[in-house]
């Protein structure tokens, strides 16, 4: 179908919302509570756009285009419209930026520039919480919540733990474990999805490292921890990680589990082993891997002729990749020369 | 099980029964146009929804039967195809007494069109609207009415499923309901197998837990679905994919109890009733400053003072009306020289009240306008869900400003704010309740600037009901009984005995105790 957005005719798939279609357009339409793996919630209003012909401007996040529809996104009305909802998420947000973690990689903050405003213009009531951090990795401050309800989501469709979720109305809404218990208390399983989708500095890891985010740089990796393969966007500052972002390129599509998440401090950790050790007069000793190997080799053919092959068995693990369980299992049965080979899934 | 032909038995007992009961008891006019309620009151009012309220026993389905319930129904069943029904409900151009004032026919139409292994009727019965009780005299004394409408509804879009969403807080509705589904059952004209027929039809009743957002279709929804009352972003209609997702219609309780009469007296008596873009009724609950406060239908386009003088006597206590509020808090303050208004959906919104869903109080000159755009907001404020930034976070300032504007400390440019805020929040927000908040600002502000202006600039309430506003003097007619300086909660009278009095404007909370406790009327208030 054919729609003209800003004065300008384009060949549209049908079932798109405007919104994906000015995506794949290259188009730039500001959204806060925006997710392309999430429904639609259509809650921050900065995504909308004019339609000619309807009473109100849309949610280009819900709005399916239809053919013939002309489409404004960035005219006066928009902008202006845009520029009083953030003003309004403003005036209820402690501008705390100077000190805030997030800063640099705050969407309200880029958003305000952008909007050319320096604080919200509503001097009024703001919203009053108490900072949870009893979750060991992360923290949740509602001051600096916008409520646009992607932590929740993510929480409930794509982890599926619904360990959070809205309270109370209104101006008083809170995002809150149920009858605000603590996120300790709570189902949350501290995957940290909410942590990796917040916009603004409302969920933020906990972190004995002071950075900004312009310091460091991004380094993809695999996930080590098992097989799935997730792609991890490490967060590196002077050779040492700092955060761990999910890719949504990967197989994991922006999703990551308690593991991946946070536990990435032990990469730079004193006590880590960065050689193979081997005891000898009863303490361990640093080695090459040469000689670990060689020693393992030795020891592997002296109890083979000593005992046998199948005096030997092998335990993999369920978590490791496919390609590493073929080989070890090569190992066993070509090299050592038994069957003797199992994994741990088999409980 | 209750046979087609045994409904005209059940109807001939009965209704002869159901007379001689009303002829004793006196205030009716039974006739061969029917049995009404008679008296000055009902005199101008033409009753369509509301036709067997205070007249049937809403325990006894079979006063319900007496009264042609049913019937409807079973015409329908016998004789009628889906779209041969829908077709009528189109004819008939019934639009949606909830407010929004959607055709019901379209509605059903397209819910017929979508083909689904499970379709769902709702019937929308959690009035919010303050003052507003039409809704809960249908649910509580003509039950049966609405039963019958889902049905209808059921059989015409292909739906065996049907749910009333009824407010907690109207337990005698609620109980009234449970009894009529029951026995509905028991007659064999809900459940399986109605009359007989292979058209099957269950009800259920879902309470409300007084959220009035939960009145929003999409709300409501999500509410029955157990998760919390949020209106969804509607990238499908409701009649597309609704209640867990499958084609849904919601209908309010004054839309559903027009329906069996439309079907049992034609498109044409119907059509004759009210406007040509709105015929018919609407169901309007008459309170505030009014002589005589109640429920009033009426047909579409009655002008405003046939409703509020020649139904309701007008304004009591000598006082002088100053505006009429229709359409709670989405509505508008509508001001005397517009009440030649009649009431239907297009006109009200022209002026920039609306319809809604009928709720309509009377004002006097005793009442602050920019008060009174404060009370609605506040209501607003609460009830807003919180899910949009516009309706959240918007409605909250606007009361912040008229807070200010009725504490004497408002702005001229708070007005502008407002102005400006008004345009963001109403096309901006996400569902009707946020589209519309802004609207009893907007039209205050419309027709009553001058009341804002008085507040700002001269830092007086024209109307002497803002408190903050208000001084009060002790004049020369004083004779120092010190009544006044005993009765202060504050202690802010001085004055010795026999000796004129002073009150101390820095301490005065303006309570007015005084006033009231002055022997010689010496306090005024200015």
């Amino acid at each position: 179908m054919k729609i003209n957005i800003d004065n300008k005719s384009y060949e549209v798939a049908n079932d798109s919302t405007i919104l994906e279609v000015c995506k794949l357009l290259n188009i730039d339409i500001p959204t806060l509570c925006y997710d392309e793996r999430l429904t639609p919630h259509s809650a921050c209003r900065m995504c909308l756009v004019e339609v000619e012909g309807a009473k109100n401007l849309v949610t280009s996040c819900s709005t399916r285009v239809r053919d013939g529809m002309r489409v404004f996104t960035n005219n006066e009305k928009v902008r202006s419209a845009r520029r009083e909802v953030l003003d309004l998420l403003l005036s209820n947000h402690p501008m705390e930026c100077l000190n805030c973690e997030k800063s640099g990689r705050c969407k309200l903050q880029n958003y305000a520039y952008e909007y050319d405003l320096v604080d919200g213009t509503f001097k009024g009531e703001t919203r009053k919480g108490e900072i949870d951090s009893s979750n060991p990795f992360y923290i949740y401050d509602p001051e600096k919540c916008i409520l646009c309800g992607l932590c929740v989501r993510v929480c409930d469709e794509l982890q599926c733990s619904h360990a959070i979720g809205f309270e109370d109305r209104g101006f008083d809404t809170i995002v809150a474990t149920p009858f605000r218990e603590g996120l300790i208390n709570s189902e949350c399983v501290s995957c940290g999805n909410c942590v990796s989708v917040c916009p603004v500095g409302a969920l933020v890891p906990k972190s004995l490292e002071k950075f900004r985010h312009w310091e460091t740089k991004e380094v993809r990796t695999t996930c080590s921890y098992c097989g799935v393969g997730c792609q991890i966007d490490l967060k590196v500052k002077d050779d040492k990680v700092l955060g761990a972002q999910p890719a949504f390129d990967g197989v994991n599509q922006g999703l990551l589990c308690v593991k991946g998440k946070f536990a990435y401090k032990f990469i730079s950790h004193p006590d880590r082993l960065k050689t193979p050790l081997i005891k000898k007069n009863g303490e361990f000793v640093e080695a090459s891997w040469e000689e670990a190997y060689r020693l393992i080799r030795q020891k592997a053919t002296n109890i083979k002729e000593e005992s046998g092959a199948d005096s030997f068995a092998g335990l993999t693990s369920a978590r490791c990749t496919n390609e590493d369980n073929y080989l070890f299992q090569k190992l066993f049965r070509a090299v050592i020369g038994t069957n003797n080979v199992d994994h741990c899934a088999r409980l | 099980m209750l046979v087609m032909d045994m409904l005209d038995e059940i109807k001939d007992k009965n209704r002869k029964q159901l007379e001689e009961r009303l002829t004793q008891k006196g205030g009716y006019i039974i006739d061969e146009d029917g049995i009404k309620l008679d008296g000055d009151y009902f005199k101008k009012q033409v009753r369509i929804a509301l036709k067997n309220c205070d007249i049937i026993d809403p325990t006894n389905i079979e006063e319900y039967i007496a009264m042609d319930g049913y019937f409807s129904l079973k015409n329908i069943l016998n004789n009628m195809s889906q779209q041969e029904v829908i077709d009528i409900m189109k004819q008939s151009g019934l639009r949606g007494r909830g407010g929004a004032g959607f055709p019901t026919g379209r509605k059903w139409e397209t819910a017929l069109q979508y083909s689904s292994d499970k379709k769902y009727v709702i019937c929308n019965a959690d009035e919010g609207d303050p003052g507003a009780f039409m809704d809960r005299s249908i649910l509580e004394k003509d039950p049966h009415s609405v039963l019958e409408a889902m049905a209808i509804a059921g059989f015409a879009i292909g739906s065996d499923q049907g749910f009333i969403y009824v407010r907690a807080e109207y337990p005698v509705a609620v109980k009234r309901l449970k009894a009529a589904i029951a026995q509905a059952k028991e007659y064999g004209v809900l459940g399986e197998n109605i009359f007989g027929t292979n058209f099957n039809f269950d009800i259920e009743l879902r309470l409300g837990a007084g959220a009035f957002v939960c009145g929003e279709g999409t709300a409501l929804i999500e509410s029955i679905e157990g998760k919390r009352g949020m209106p969804r972003t509607k990238i499908y209609r409701t009649a597309h994919r609704g209640l867990w997702q499958k084609p849904t219609i919601i209908n309010n309780v004054e839309t559903l109890a027009n329906i069996p009469v439309i079907f049992q007296k034609g498109v044409d008596w119907f059509t004759k009733i009210g406007t040509e873009k709105s015929p018919g009724t609407k169901v309007f609950a008459l309170v505030g400053k009014i002589e005589t406060a109640g429920l009033v239908e009426v047909p579409m386009g009655m002008p405003l003072h046939e409703i509020i003088y020649d139904i309701g006597g007008g304004v009591p206590d000598g006082k002088s009306f100053k505006a009429v509020q229709t359409g709670g808090p989405s509505g508008g303050c509508i001001p005397e020289n517009l009440l030649d208004t009649p009431v239907d959906f297009e006109s009200l919104a022209k002026i920039g009240s609306i319809m809604g869903s009928g709720g309509m109080v009377v004002m006097d000159n005793t009442d602050c306008m920019v008060d009174i755009a404060k009370f609605f907001l506040d209501f607003t404020v609460d009830e807003s869900c919180g899910k949009c930034v516009p309706c959240r976070e918007g409605t909250k300032r606007m009361l912040e400003l008229l807070e200010k504007i009725t504490s004497g400390n408002g702005k001229k440019e708070d007005i502008d704010t407002m102005e400006r805020l008004a345009v963001t929040i109403s096309s901006a927000s996400l569902c009707g309740l946020g589209q519309t908040a802004a609207n009893p600002v907007v039209s205050t502000l419309r027709y009553f600037r001058d009341e804002y202006e008085a507040h700002v600039m001269d830092k007086k309430c024209p109307a002497g009901s803002c408190q903050s506003l208000l001084q009060y003097f002790i004049t020369d007619k004083c004779i120092g009984c010190t009544k006044c300086a005993k009765v202060c909660p504050v202690h802010c009278i001085s004055g010795k005995v026999k000796q004129l009095h002073v009150i101390d404007q820095d301490i005065c909370i303006k309570c007015g105790a005084c006033q009231e406790t002055c022997p010689v009327n010496a306090i005024t208030r200015s």
